[in-house]
């Protein structure tokens, strides 16, 4: 069987840097070994493979308008695969399909306030678009970022985050559920949602881009919607089972009253119009 | 359409399985069940059963196969895999036909896997009208008690001969390499065929209280019918057997095996079930359809609605397998969604 007949055949890639994020959580540069770029847009997710411990789908963290051909993977070590692929280093070699499914609508959001609201991982496919926004800056307009996790020390991308705090081209919050005595931080502590009631929102001209927790939805949209935010105006990534990334192997399904979703096809982004109400969705 | 003698009918599957440039399957015995299997011997062959235990599905997407290999010694090698079996399928009856077309439609949906494909592609599917209705099976209540699609040839059982529908070129091209001895059905065959496929209608017990085309305005009712899911599924297993038996579905779940040495291995795909726990589980333990009465209600609303909203077809066959291989018997499509019916309107 030639190589381009597999949908389930993914090229090889290397490992060009990895990076200690937390306890949990590592950062991966990958590069093809076709040279290529991967070519995605912010939001989508590529399936990645661990030969002999299998394959998992993992959103894509770094933005298109990142500078080189590699792009950036945040992985907390959860299952098999996302813990063989923390005992990888620099310069082993991995395999990756992709880049599957739908991405967050940036022509939408072009001449939009964005409000961001990460919870824990959720940073992570969002920091492909907070990056291409921030790359495009004067494509956009007033940007906020909330950013919640349960400790300080559960904090990714901390340097990142520092250029966020002193950027002045951008308002950024953040939270933590709960602060060790002995922790020193600065930021407010409280679950997400307590961040919500403090920013000033402009529900014609602004868009929200949600990811976090299943948990974390149901309260961050009660909030949003609160502050009457139209639920068109509202993008949510959503994780599931994308066991195959292509519409097949039917473990994505996301079902409701009023229809259902395979969240490799027809998400991860999904405008919360259309999830709204789906009793598998939020 | 052209008449072949029993005899005559026996050559013809004899000649091919001794010429063997494909390999013959036909449903034969086994136990006091039937099953698809590999025909050694012409006389085996039954063209008389009622419902096979598994439906023909497996010679295309097999229980378990594999998708690529793997090497790791200096850099990562990775090879796609697809072993593919020329097949003649002989015996299939009308409802597992238009289940395959479904299949079909499935796998050439988008995204095109030519691991299914292939093996489609190079298989021949030889049909037979039902004989014998089993127990369980409501198929004229679906629309696959016959069909005019979706096979190669299609045999008719006539007494002492059988009449064969001719349905695409690879069926005509298997006649002329092995079939010595046909002749011309004659007007009164083909009035004799029509009234063999207007008997078996009729020789169902079990049936739908409404038509099939109302499924999916009847889920989208019962979607929220709680208390009912809740009702029909508490004495469900999660066991996956009616997921397993299902010639609908296709679900899969995905495995690398390392060989002995770790240096190398395989990834497999084999058949996965809705109805097991485990189905909907996500990497951070989440587990999105956590309630048995959940993966029961989305097995039934794949079939009446999830897959007619994809493909445009209802996922039910009426085969009845599903309900014969459920142990604490919950799983009879005509019960539940009969039930359903009465419970929405």
């Amino acid at each position: 069987m030639s190589a381009e007949e597999s949908i389930y055949l993914p090229e090889t890639a290397t490992i060009v840097d990895t990076k200690e994020m937390t306890e949990r959580e590592k950062l991966f540069e990958v590069e093809l070994d076709s040279g290529e770029e991967l070519g995605h847009e912010p939001g989508q997710f590529v399936e990645l493979s661990i030969p002999g411990i299998g394959e998992a789908p993992i959103s894509v963290s770094s933005a298109p308008t990142k500078e080189g051909h590699t792009f950036e993977l945040c992985v907390r070590a959860v299952g098999n695969v996302t813990n063989a692929l923390h005992r990888k280093e620099k310069g082993d070699k991995i395999g990756i399909r992709g880049p599957y499914g739908t991405s967050f609508p940036v022509e939408e959001l072009e001449g939009r306030n964005l409000l961001f609201i990460a919870g824990g991982l959720g940073i992570a496919p969002l920091r492909s678009l907070i990056n291409y926004v921030i790359d495009k800056r004067e494509d956009f307009q007033d940007v906020n970022i909330l950013y919640g996790c349960r400790k300080p020390c559960e904090l990714l991308y901390e340097d990142e985050v520092e250029d966020w705090r002193t950027n002045d081209e951008l308002d950024y919050r953040e939270t933590v559920d709960e602060c060790p005595d002995d922790v020193c931080w600065e930021g407010n502590v409280g679950v997400i949602t307590t961040l919500i009631p403090g920013v000033d929102i402009d529900v014609e001209n602004t868009y929200s881009v949600v990811c976090g927790p299943p948990i974390m939805y149901k309260f961050v949209l009660q909030e949003l919607e609160e502050k009457e935010l139209p639920a068109e105006q509202i993008y949510l990534s959503m994780e599931r089972r994308m066991k195959c990334g292509v519409g097949k192997c039917g473990h994505c399904q996301i079902n409701g009253e009023e229809g259902e979703y395979y969240a490799c096809q027809d998400g991860p982004v999904f405008n919360y119009a259309d999830v709204q109400g789906f009793e598998e969705a939020i | 359409m052209k008449i072949i003698d029993k005899e005559d009918l026996d050559s013809f599957v004899a000649d091919m399985i001794e010429k063997g440039e494909k390999e013959v399957v036909g449903v034969q015995e086994k136990g006091h069940k039937y099953a698809f299997q590999e025909l050694k011997r012409a006389e085996d062959l039954r063209l008389d059963y009622d419902v096979t235990m598994l439906p023909p599905k497996k010679y295309f997407m097999p229980q378990r196969e594999d998708l690529l290999e793997y090497e790791k010694d200096e850099d990562l090698s990775l090879e796609g895999v697809n072993e593919v079996v020329p097949r003649i399928i002989i015996g299939i009856h009308p409802y597992d036909l238009i289940a395959i077309e479904q299949m079909d439609r499935v796998f050439s949906d988008t995204y095109e896997d030519e691991h299914y494909l292939k093996k489609r592609k190079e298989s021949v599917l030889i049909g037979v009208n039902m004989q014998e209705v089993s127990e369980w099976s409501f198929a004229a209540s679906m629309g696959t008690a016959t069909t005019d699609y979706g096979y190669d040839l299609m045999l008719t059982d006539l007494g002492d001969r059988y009449a064969i529908e001719i349905g695409s070129s690879k069926g005509s091209d298997l006649l002329e390499r092995y079939c010595v001895d046909l002749k011309e059905a004659k007007s009164e065959d083909i009035e004799s065929v029509e009234r063999e496929k207007e008997k078996i209608k009729e020789s169902f017990e079990k049936e739908f209280e409404f038509s099939p085309e109302s499924l999916p305005w009847l889920m989208e009712q019962g979607y929220e019918k709680k208390e009912f899911w809740e009702e029909h599924a508490e004495d469900c297993y999660s066991c996956g057997s009616c997921n397993l038996v299902c010639p609908t579905c296709y679900c899969f779940d995905v495995q690398d095996i390392s060989d002995l040495s770790l240096g190398g291995g395989k990834r497999t795909r084999k058949w996965d079930g809705c109805l097991l726990e485990s189905f909907a589980v996500v990497a951070s333990g989440e587990n999105f359809r956590e309630e048995r009465s959940e993966r029961y209600r989305h097995r039934y609303m794949r079939k009446g609605k999830y897959l007619y909203d994809m493909f445009g077809d209802i996922a039910c066959v009426g085969c009845g397998r599903c309900s014969s291989h459920c142990v604490p018997d919950i799983a009879d499509p005509t019960v539940v969604f009969n039930e359903l019916m009465e419970e929405v309107r």
